[in-house]
């Protein structure tokens, strides 16, 4: 086998054409799942039934199958139904960028909401109760007690979901995306030098990675500079 | 002070509260006029913290009446919270806002609650900083500050809303040894100042020189309630005598 360095160096420009599409994929799921996932949390934690259990089986559907499978069911599967075509979601869903987006979006909520629950959780009780006494209303303790302490909690689990999203945009080339990983996959068919092309792509991702892991690093550092004597 | 004409700031009759089966308060009468200084003692589980939580409705209880300036306490929340804002509470862990600084700790209810705009908020806060000896620690956050230190705050975002009575809750029994005294100090200040005030406490030196009247507590219910000197001289029931020969042994 042959190995060549140099066709990795040169790929890697080519591979950025698909940047835009992987930047803009996890920009826009992350944004969707963050708003849906809030909405999840808050019906979960209402402490009403059918707010809770729907929210309940949403996060179990949405966690307990395989993204993958998700994207064909939205891409594949939606079409098939007359209601779709003629919904006003039809030109968002006719678009392989429209079902991967929805599809990402939506598994994120299921783990977002269930990350900022687990912020939520770990607020102590007792500041809830040196609110109540204070007199601040249910409202205010929700935005001005609770949730501070909740983000920064949240924040190194939402931080590890951000970068698997990065990762998991590469699954809408399944579904003809041209991204890094589908511009890659149109390479490896020309070049059939599967190694280099995808040692580009990794390298690629790596960078990206790095990058929102040190921007997540400082904030999570700013916001916990109360908790440093 | 204690006029006897004067309508009692908080009325508890015949309070009651179960935990499940347990029944944490059993008939718990008592009235508190403007001014007065009330300690309860008793051994843990007896019901004190309880019977203060009930106050402010940290507990909801489950049968009698309790009447706060005036308002009786039910199920409808705005009423809570119209008694919530005359009644302040210090916790025994504090309970600070772990992401606000110390001035921004009172600050945030005299904003909400108390719709001042930010200076004067600030300039509030820092007054009630200055009753409880710390306003050299105001912009710092509570981890930064000793356990007394912190109590004070606690006490100074508690008082800054100007309740009519202030409860506290065991204030003294997270801290060190060394830390109790700053505390302690503070709150004698407080009393001299007339402020009315349920306190729970272990402290019977301090009990002694501020209580107008200890109320003691065991199995939920109220034992006796007397004079300090009373008390200490004189208890009636073996209960108490039982409680005091424990803790004043040492």
């Amino acid at each position: 086998m042959t190995f060549e360095f140099l066709l990795i160096l040169e790929s890697i420009p080519k591979m950025l054409a698909g940047l835009g599409i992987t930047i803009q994929l996890l920009f826009l799921s992350s944004f969707f799942g963050l708003c849906l996932g809030i909405i999840l949390l808050l019906m979960r934690i209402s402490g009403r039934w059918y707010l809770s259990f729907p929210a309940f089986m949403y996060i179990y559907f949405f966690r307990g199958t395989p993204i993958l499978v998700q994207i064909f069911v939205i891409y594949h599967g939606f079409p098939q139904f007359e209601f779709i075509r003629e919904s006003i979601f039809w030109p968002i869903l006719r678009e392989p960028f429209g079902c991967a987006t929805l599809s990402l979006s939506l598994n994120s909520a299921a783990y977002v909401s269930e990350i900022l629950r687990g912020g939520y959780l770990g607020v102590e009780k007792g500041l809830h109760e040196a609110g109540m006494a204070l007199g601040l209303s249910k409202y205010h303790r929700f935005f001005f007690v609770t949730t501070p302490i909740a983000v920064r909690l949240a924040l190194p689990a939402y931080s590890n979901d951000f970068i698997s999203m990065i990762k998991a945009t590469a699954l809408a080339s399944t579904i003809t995306l041209m991204d890094m990983t589908g511009v890659a996959r149109t390479i490896v068919s020309k070049t059939f030098a599967p190694y280099e092309i995808f040692i580009a792509a990794a390298i690629i991702y790596l960078i990206i990675t790095w990058f929102f892991q040190r921007g997540f690093g400082l904030f999570e550092k700013r916001i916990s500079r109360y908790t440093i004597r | 002070m204690n006029d006897n004409n004067q309508e009692p700031i908080i009325i508890l009759q015949d309070v009651c509260k179960f935990f499940g089966d347990f029944q944490a308060l059993r008939n718990i009468n008592l009235q508190v006029k403007k001014g007065q200084r009330i300690v309860v003692c008793g051994p843990s589980g007896s019901g004190k913290s309880t019977m203060i939580r009930c106050i402010n409705r940290l507990e909801e209880h489950d049968s009698g009446k309790i009447i706060v300036s005036g308002r009786e306490l039910t199920s409808t929340v705005k009423d809570i919270d119209a008694v919530r804002r005359e009644v302040g509470m210090v916790f025994q862990n504090f309970n600070l806002f772990p992401h606000l600084t110390a001035i921004k700790n009172l600050m945030l209810a005299l904003k909400l609650v108390r719709k001042m705009n930010k200076s004067q908020a600030q300039e509030t806060a820092m007054r009630f900083l200055e009753r409880v000896r710390i306003p050299e620690q105001a912009d710092k956050y509570p981890i930064q500050l000793s356990g007394g230190q912190q109590q004070r705050v606690a006490i100074a975002r508690a008082l800054c809303m100007n309740p009519e009575v202030m409860l506290f809750d065991e204030p003294t029994s997270a801290l060190d040894p060394e830390m109790i005294s700053e505390v302690l100090d503070v709150m004698i200040d407080l009393v001299n100042d007339g402020l009315t005030m349920i306190c729970v406490t272990h402290e019977m030196g301090f009990a002694r020189s501020v209580a107008d009247s200890i109320v003691f507590m065991d199995w939920g219910e109220i034992v006796e309630m007397k004079s300090p000197d009373e008390f200490f001289e004189n208890p009636e029931s073996e209960r108490t005598k039982l409680f005091l020969s424990q803790i004043l042994s040492h």
